[in-house]
């Protein structure tokens, strides 16, 4: 949907607190960088792991579906998180999901497949900087150590009182993918800008 | 907090999972060949083992896969797990219970160390005082500050007041040795008879000195002895009782989660070894410990402090260890679960900076633990043994060592072991005059003997039988032990007092773990336990510093390389050869004296050894009972320097054995917590998420209430120019049946069902037929649970052969996903089909009224609106105010009326396009309190407000949703058991008050007469929703009435305050009821 409409611009579920955002990020002086990651490309796509189909959507993406359970895949400009045993979510940049959807399709055949798109269901937030697992820590069970959860880890858990996906980026420097239910994520930005508090 | 192992994501805490209760109860096969019987079996009846127990769990917050687990229901141990569809696998054995402090040779090895008879190191380089009067560092305000000793900044000096009086002290002091230094040492009065109580001990066993923090943080009951002094404290003494703060608190608090694969609480010299000997391994160690600095009872008694800070630094090198100073482990739950509070900014006072949590919680998760949490000096009840200069005697040697501070000039120890010697001669060599020690031992050995060189009477076999003096001890009397002849009175402002050591076991118990009784130590002590935990030290009840040293060693490096790392043997201290040890005697009451001074045993609750009798004198037998009956145990210190000697002085009254009595129970916390550390930054704003949609800003700026429907945040109404809810909502309902009303429904949980089997899985999940939907239509559909009862409800759409997007009510969205991934998971794993949340997927907005076509046309020029093109219960895709929009043909309100749903990125520019559209017409935005007038006018139930959980659709009127063609489906089997076709179940109908004004609030009772009869009332059923209507002109209401459709016509009441309201029962759709509106 985000190609057409040309009169309506498209407003992300975290617009209204960039600017906040934007002002811790620079009140930490480099300690923690939080920003939206608005509008990328989400695919859910669920079909069996063992079944021809997973091969066929893993040429047709140039990407190999994490078979590994809370890993995630990353090539070129898209990333496959493993959700469950036969259900992934494609992340792609912003606008690309009918194409995403249609290769998908086209490459499972008659093999049966879900996909649905669901790139607003939730939103992305970028948690960065020296500081980023102590910040997420605060309201993370997961081990989040280098050694436990490095680059390349994803999972599906709760973060202060809301569920996430969280995704360790593959270059070590590159932070956290955050993604929240756009519902949520106004509750959660209040909630990372209290934590992040005492690093700004 | 349990920690699962999802088959899938491995171990996570039990807060991501739902219980999904006992497993393989498949649904029967054919159910429609059950007598009632055996289906009431299988709805109702499931197993109660205690034991190993196959249940069924969701990693809801993960993966959402459903799996088995079997759990111990004794211990809530998981046992194993296993995917669905495997057999359970074979029985897998409890963890076993292993001994907390297995004995291993290695440690043995170093206990020996060390060589040659010297005296305790604390009593080299000690300046003796010469008199009463003080001198030196503290100056003159400070008369009993030692010149020398203490690790106190004495370039620091601070002000404090207490009880209102300005007090210098030194940063470095806590409250209670700064008061010390200052010659106070009553600290309070007791909670019922009032008596002057003094500073008891040096640490988190204070029972005396508790105290009121007045600034710059208000906060009541805390221990004086653990207070770090600051500028600017202000505190007062405590009748026993604090008072909480009026004004809120403004200080953060926060909370983390905290990974390791050790950790130690306690840097004393256990945990300090332990530490040492981890420190290097690579292993992630945590060392915690609740004083500003590592060392614990060395601090106290001044020795190795060199091998103390040589260890920390290696610690803080170390780049995987992590120490957290004012840290107190207070919690010790299942799976090594472990919470912590550390004050991080207390001790600044006014300093604290704004921006940093003053407390925080550390939810520890270890692999491994090692408590070296030390022990606690245990007291004596003797006549009057709580006046003032009273204190226990290794608690004096900790105020003199570590803070300077001198708790009295001339002192009598009063022992029953050999520790208190230790105190004594260190006292004498900081310059007190210890005039005798008391030693209920016959013969006391080399102790004594080392106690008479250095000038000190040794009275061996005696005890204290009284004591003298009201704000301070003045004189203590001593006689023979347990006789009352040959009394000897000495003069003495310090009377302390050694009733042997109680192991801090509190942590080990909290773990699940097995005390013991240990004959020698005459205390309890850790034993066994089933969570990967030792116990080195002092808490495990060795006492001799090598051997203290070498556990601490031992446990550390065995807890490290039990996860795979290599530890070190750490540097230990040269302990100096010891006197040999004369065997502690074991004594609680102490024999002799006057017999009407109160003997006390727990000093913060003033209970003494009389109560204790009175409690075993009316029959109880259990340290439990006594305990509530006296309430010795139960003050904010929970007993700590009093738990054992309760125990032994009842074991004493009933004339049995302390090891047979055992000890009170163990919980958590510790030490008393916050309410505002435990809630972290869970309060105000962030105490629960709030859900919002994409039109949440419009709603705000245009003055909407809003109304809390789960976590959503929906526009209740939106009251203009000071109208109240009555008048506003009477508005937006002529509004929209007149003209046109809107309104975000956005919230609605929306799910997408994919595959072929789409159509086979919602027939079985909704009472009736989905599978013959035309791609193109929208069905309302019922669901309910196998009980029958309703359970959601909502439109499908068939979006395509394959696909259908259903709608669920907003508070049911995740519940209605997880019950569909239930069946699919468990039930039916053969259906090729798919679930995906796409709630915020769409941004929703309802056009309501007889103009929303006229609307919705000016807004959609490519979409042909009339009613042959697109009928009711259709739905098309177009772009609406050039937007994309798949729009549906629905109604809630029995109204021609439309849903379009747009992506949420641009559902704010929608409803903006709409409102603009509609202004010619009048279109008014409408929240949830008008949408639920409108539905029940028209009759339309909602499921949570008119239905309960007890209710079938054909209980609300609803026959006609229930498939009479399909052979099964959830609730189906059900609707045939003889509870669901009883003629007087509740059914929904509608109520008309005889008086169109009079209003009856939701809830309100319907009985059959006009008279109230006497209790128990008969009730025939009760107000589900109640509202005033615009369209008629008067109050109505929907209720649940026993047989209510036969009731149609009869006069009921219903007793409003002490009113009979007189209402007529009639069908319950009021409004439209030939349904003329849908089409405009």
């Amino acid at each position: 949907m985000a190609e057409t409409a040309p009169n309506a611009p498209l407003r992300s579920p975290l617009s209204h607190v960039a600017d906040r955002l934007a002002a811790a990020t620079r009140a930490s002086g480099g300690a923690i960088r939080l920003a939206e990651l608005p509008f990328l490309a989400q695919i859910d796509l669920r079909l069996d792991a063992k079944g021809p189909a997973a091969e066929a959507v893993g040429l047709a993406l140039d990407l190999q579906l994490p078979l590994q359970p809370n890993t995630a895949v990353r090539a070129g400009e898209s990333t496959a998180l493993w959700l469950g045993p036969d259900e992934w979510l494609l992340v792609g940049p912003p606008g690309t999901e009918r194409d995403l959807e249609s290769r998908i399709r086209e490459a499972a055949g008659d093999e049966p497949v879900s996909v649905t798109d669901v790139s607003a269901q939730r939103t992305t937030l970028l948690v960065t900087g020296p500081h980023a697992r102590d910040l997420l820590a605060h309201g993370c069970s997961l081990d989040l150590h280098p050694r436990v959860f490095g680059p390349g880890r994803c999972a599906q858990t709760t973060l202060g009182r809301t569920q996430v996906v969280l995704a360790a980026r593959e270059e070590p420097r590159a932070g956290f993918w955050v993604l929240v239910r756009s519902s949520f994520a106004g509750y959660l930005a209040d909630w990372l800008l209290d934590a992040a508090t005492e690093y700004v | 907090m349990l920690l699962i192992p999802c088959p899938w994501c491995g171990p996570r805490d039990e807060a991501e999972f739902h219980y999904g209760g006992q497993a393989h109860v498949p649904y029967p096969q054919d159910p429609a060949s059950l007598s009632d019987q055996e289906w009431a079996r299988y709805l109702f009846f499931r197993d109660n083992t205690k034991g190993p127990f196959a249940e069924r769990w969701t990693h809801s917050a993960g993966c959402r896969r459903w799996f088995n687990a079997v759990r111990d229901t004794s211990t809530n141990e998981i046992l194993t797990v296993y995917r669905t569809g495997e057999e359970r696998p074979a029985p897998v054995e409890p963890r076993p219970a292993l001994s907390a402090r297995p004995a291993l040779e290695d440690e043995a090895v170093q206990a020996e160390a060390g060589s040659g008879g010297a005296a305790p190191s604390g009593v080299e380089g000690a300046e003796p005082l010469q008199d009463g009067k003080g001198r030196g560092g503290g100056g003159e305000t400070n008369p009993f500050r030692h010149p020398t000793r203490g690790r106190i900044d004495r370039d620091t000096p601070l002000t404090f007041t207490f009880d209102g009086t300005e007090y210098r002290g030194y940063r470095g002091d806590t409250l209670a040795s700064a008061l010390l230094a200052n010659g106070v040492v009553q600290a309070g009065t007791s909670i019922k008879l009032g008596r002057p109580r003094g500073i008891f001990s040096a640490g988190v066993e204070e029972p005396n000195a508790v105290v009121q923090i007045e600034e710059p943080f208000p906060e009541p009951m805390l221990p004086a002895t653990t207070v770090e002094l600051y500028d600017g404290l202000v505190a007062t003494s405590l009748p026993g009782q604090g008072r909480l703060a009026t004004a809120p608190d403004a200080a953060r608090y926060d909370a983390v989660h905290t990974h390791c694969d050790l950790l130690i609480v306690g840097a004393g010299p256990a945990g300090l070894a332990a530490a040492a000997a981890a420190a290097n391994s690579g292993a992630r160690v945590i060392l915690a410990d609740d004083q500003p600095e590592p060392g614990g009872s060395l601090l106290g008694t001044a020795e190795h402090l060199d091998w103390v800070r040589e260890v920390t630094e290696q610690l803080d090198a170390a780049p995987e260890v992590r120490v957290l100073p004012r840290t107190t482990v207070f919690g010790y739950y299942d799976d090594n679960h472990l919470l912590a509070v550390e004050r991080r900014t207390n001790h600044l006072g006014t300093d604290a900076p704004e921006n940093v949590s003053r407390e925080r919680v550390h939810r520890i998760r270890a692999r491994r633990v090692v408590l070296a949490t030390g022990a606690h000096e245990r007291s004596l009840a003797f006549p009057d043994n709580d006046r003032p200069g009273v204190m226990l005697a290794s608690s004096a040697r900790t105020h003199v060592n570590r803070h300077g501070a001198l708790p009295g000039r001339h002192a009598v120890v009063f022992t029953t072991n050999d520790s208190a010697y230790a105190a004594a001669l260190d006292l004498t060599a900081a310059g007190l005059a210890v005039t005798a020690i008391v030693d209920t031992r016959p013969e006391p050995g080399e102790w004594a003997e080392r106690a008479r060189a250095a000038g000190i009477e040794v009275l061996p076999g005696h005890a204290v039988t009284g004591t003298e003096g009201e704000d301070r001890l003045t004189a203590v009397t001593v006689a023979p032990y347990g006789e009352s002849a040959g009394q000897r009175q000495f003069a003495a402002d310090l009377l302390l007092v050694s009733g042997g050591w109680n192991p801090v076991a509190h942590l080990f118990s909290q773990s699940g773990g097995k005390l013991r009784h240990d004959e020698t130590l005459g205390s309890f002590v850790p034993d066994t336990t089933r969570q990967a935990v030792e116990v080195a030290g002092s808490a495990s009840g060795a006492l001799d510093p090598a051997t203290v040293l070498a556990q601490g060693a031992a446990a550390g490096a065995r807890a490290v390389a039990a996860e795979g790392y290599r530890p070190e043997t750490p540097r230990l201290p040269q302990v100096p050869a010891q006197p040999r040890q004369t065997p502690p005697m074991h004594v609680y009451v102490v024999p002799g004296g006057t017999d009407d001074a109160p003997r006390f045993v727990d000093l913060q609750r003033d209970v003494t050894v009389d109560d204790l009798a009175r409690a075993t004198g009316a029959g109880l037998r259990s340290v439990e009972h006594t305990k509530r009956y006296t309430t010795a145990g139960t003050a904010n210190d929970q007993g700590k320097t009093s738990g054992v000697l309760a125990s032994g002085v009842v074991a004493e009254l009933l004339g049995v054995d302390i090891s047979e009595l055992g000890t009170t129970t163990f919980r958590p916390p510790y030490t008393p917590v916050s309410f505002a550390a435990l809630a972290g930054r869970d309060r105000g704003a962030l105490s629960d998420p709030v859900r919002t949609t994409a039109i949440h800003e419009w709603h705000v700026a245009h003055g909407a209430l809003f109304e809390n429907v789960g976590q959503w945040k929906r526009p209740w109404y939106y009251p203009q120019d000071g109208e109240d809810m009555e008048a506003a909502v009477l508005r937006e309902c002529a509004a929209t049946r007149e003209s046109v009303g809107f309104m975000d429904a956005s919230t609605l949980g929306k799910i997408d069902v994919q595959g072929p089997d789409a159509g086979v899985f919602l027939d079985r999940l909704y009472t009736n037929m989905m599978s013959t939907l035309k791609v193109g239509m929208i069905r309302y559909g019922v669901m309910c649970r196998p009980d029958g009862m309703v359970f959601d409800d909502g439109t499908v759409i068939r979006v395509a052969q394959d696909r259908f997007l259903a709608t669920t009510t907003t508070g049911n969205a995740a519940a209605v996903l997880d019950w569909m991934e239930e069946w699919l998971q468990t039930e039916w794993p053969e259906l090729e089909v798919h679930c995906t949340s796409v709630t915020e997927q769409w941004a929703t907005v309802a056009l309501v009224g007889p103009k929303s076509r006229e609307v919705l046309g000016s807004l959609a020029p490519q979409l042909a609106v009339a009613n042959d093109d697109f009928p009711f219960m259709a739905w098309r895709e177009t772009t609406v105010a050039g937007i994309e929009a798949r729009v549906c043909r629905i109604s809630f309100s029995g109204e021609l009326a439309y849903e379009i749903n747009v992506s949420p990125w641009q559902g704010l520019a929608l409803w903006e396009a709409v409102y603009e559209a509609g202004a010619p017409y009048g279109i008014t935005p409408y929240g949830t309190e008008t949408m639920h007038v409108l539905r029940a006018e028209k009759g339309y139930p909602i499921i949570g407000q008119d239905t309960d959980g007890t209710v079938t659709p054909q209980d609300l009127g609803m026959s006609w949703v229930v498939s009479k063609k399909k052979p099964d489906f959830i609730g189906k089997r059900s609707y045939s058991r003889a509870d669901t076709v009883r003629p007087d179940r509740k059914h929904l109908v509608g109520l008309l008050p005889e008086d169109p004004g009079t209003f009856l609030p939701e809830g309100t009772h319907l009985i059959a007469d006009g008279v109230l009869p006497a209790p128990p009332v008969p009730m025939l059923g009760h107000v589900t929703s109640s509202y005033r209507s615009a369209a008629l002109g008067r109050t109505f209401a929907l209720a649940l009435i026993k047989g209510g459709r036969d009731r149609i016509g009869e006069l009921l009441y219903a007793p409003v305050g002490d009113q009979l309201v007189p209402v007529t029962v009639t069908g319950p759709v009021l409004y439209d009821p030939e349904g003329a509106r849908r089409d405009g």
